[in-house]
């Protein structure tokens, strides 16, 4: 069912005013303020521009595709009416020059943004507890985290604040909170949607999806955002989010993700959805990725490598905070990068300092980068073999807050079914599937060739109208 | 395999730029320890003449002309900077 074309619709209609979905929105996040899921709100602009869509109604101008519905972006998409934060103390007080590409193209179709998620700053994470301002508490459960590093926007979602919200998966920080927090999650084929006005991380596998309650509503969304854009040169415009024809697909559910160190509820959802997928009229197999288990080591080495470049620009010059009492300029960046970043930004820096530095480049980056042909040469052989494999999005369900920070392998872990697909730069959503023992959300995961965004989304359609 | 001791984190904190305090230095040399010894795991793989994957698009060379644009923003990208004065930003003296 979806929510956005209600909204749209009444909105048009005159039934509702675009005021009043954004008041009904703010209202909603003021009522759930304990979860700590936003960082800021953009509401002086949000109402300025829903009145704005009002008067463009009533004065009988076309209406956009998304007419007055709020949403939510996570706090790295540089936007208007609030500061962009990253959830990162280098980068506090820094008010957007520009809007993401993505913002922009939702806002022309009448979208309004509300608000800024929480995230792990700079979205080194999968729990949300690496924000420098707080940590967001999950939407079933306050004691376990959100999942990360997307968690505001994936609990602002489940709380039905606004019918979507944005997101950023590098190594499945979109999927992985989705799953925690029991919403869809779509992360696109790599270079879908412009990147152009949101803060790096790991240009080789970053992309831009959302969140939201029904397949429907993440076709509408990505359909919106995707296409190429002369700002962002990796953008392709070869992805389809059209509703496909989807009889018969030949699904594979991957054998690795399917281990005894998987939660046993876990599993037994993922078998009863294959189940279910058979009785769709699907032919489903076991596949295998024997690369799997290496993806996880390919990932901690090329994404540390990106990160450290990427995050060279913070630096106290140009932008964000600069650390006060500096006699001299190497001081000034020394102290400006240690008081603004968090321990894994650092950690994650350094990391990727170590693995690019001349005696340690052959064997660390080069490896990780001939290692990921390897997966990726996988995948390409069972996409001959498969349309489409499932996997469960996340290996538990939510865990406690405070868990898994004392080891960072640990924490890595948590994204371990969801970083394969974004090395190899496919698409992967990941859809709820009912609860574990204790009422926890638990996900499933979708992943399709490059470009079939769409075929997932259908076939997650499928799904919720046979339930 | 590798070792990474307290020497060597200063030597990344000094390549990143990053200022660590000690205690900072002796966490970070036990976390990156952990994580180089868990990546390490790639040496498993025989990789002899696999070509590396830097990106996956398939685009190459992606050309467009070279034109001049006027920034919009150029005040606004001014008034970020922690200190700036006529249109220039300041840092400390390096010289």
């Amino acid at each position: 069912m979806s929510q956005i074309s209600a909204i749209v619709s009444q909105v048009i209609s005159g039934q509702k005013t675009a005021r009043q979905c954004v008041e009904e929105a703010l209202a909603k996040a003021d009522s759930t303020k304990e979860f700590h899921a936003l960082l800021s709100l953009t509401d002086k602009r949000a109402l300025e521009r829903a009145d704005e869509i009002d008067a463009d109604i009533r004065s009988g101008k076309p209406a956009g595709r998304l007419a007055g519905v709020p949403f939510v972006a996570k706090d790295n998409f540089l936007a208007f009416g609030a500061p962009t934060t990253a959830a990162a103390k280098i980068l506090e007080n820094f008010e957007a020059p520009i809007q993401a590409t993505a913002i922009e193209k939702l806002e022309a179709e009448g979208a309004i943004c509300i608000g800024k998620a929480n995230l792990d700053a700079f979205a080194h994470g999968g729990s949300t507890e690496n924000s420098a301002y707080g940590v967001t508490h999950n939407a079933f459960d306050q004691t376990r985290v959100a999942g990360g590093s997307s968690g505001g926007s994936a609990v602002v979602t489940a709380l039905d604040v606004v019918p979507f919200a944005l997101g950023t998966d590098t190594g499945g920080s979109i999927r992985q909170p989705a799953s925690f927090n029991g919403v869809y999650g779509m992360k696109p084929t790599y270079g879908a949607v412009s990147r152009y006005g949101v803060v790096a991380m790991a240009s080789s596998t970053d992309t831009i999806g959302c969140f939201a309650q029904s397949s429907e509503d993440v076709r509408l969304v990505m359909d919106v955002m995707a296409g190429k854009d002369k700002r962002d040169m990796t953008t392709i415009d070869q992805v389809s989010y059209t509703d496909q024809d989807i009889n018969k697909l030949r699904i594979g559910v991957i054998a690795e993700t399917m281990t005894d160190d998987v939660q046993s509820t876990v599993r037994q959802a993922i078998e009863q959805m294959a189940r279910k997928l058979a009785g769709l009229g699907h032919k489903v197999d076991q596949a295998n990725l024997p690369m799997m288990e290496y993806a996880l080591a390919i990932y901690y080495i090329v994404v540390p490598a990106e990160i450290t470049s990427n995050l060279a620009r913070y630096d106290g010059v140009r932008f964000g905070r600069r650390a006060a009492d500096i006699k001299s300029l190497a001081q000034m960046y020394g102290h400006s990068r240690n008081q603004g970043f968090v321990t894994e930004n650092k950690r994650r820096i350094m990391i990727g300092s170590y693995v690019l530095s001349s005696g340690y480049f052959d064997a660390y980056y080069l490896k990780a980068q001939k290692a990921r042909t390897l997966l990726i040469n996988q995948y390409n052989d069972l996409f001959e073999k498969f349309d489409i494999l499932l996997t469960p999005t996340a290996p538990t369900t939510a865990f406690g807050i405070g868990e898994n920070s004392a080891d960072p392998i640990k924490m890595y872990l948590a994204d371990i079914m969801t970083v394969p697909p974004s090395l190899a730069g496919l698409p992967a959503l990941s859809v709820p599937v009912g609860k574990d023992e204790n009422g926890l959300p638990i996900g499933a995961q979708l992943i399709a060739p490059r470009g079939a965004d769409g075929m997932l989304l259908s076939l997650a359609k499928q799904l919720e109208q046979a339930s | 395999m590798t070792t990474i001791v307290n020497d060597d984190v200063r030597q990344l904190a000094a390549l990143s730029a990053i200022d660590l305090s000690d205690d900072e230095i002796s966490a970070l040399q036990h976390d990156i320890d952990n994580i180089l010894g868990y990546v390490k795991k790639l040496d498993e793989l025989d990789t002899d003449g696999v070509e590396p994957t830097y990106q996956v698009t398939d685009l190459e060379n992606v050309w467009r002309e070279d034109e001049v644009e006027k920034s919009p923003v150029l005040d606004k990208l001014l008034e970020l900077a922690p200190e700036h004065a006529k249109q220039q930003i300041k840092v400390s003296k390096v010289l």
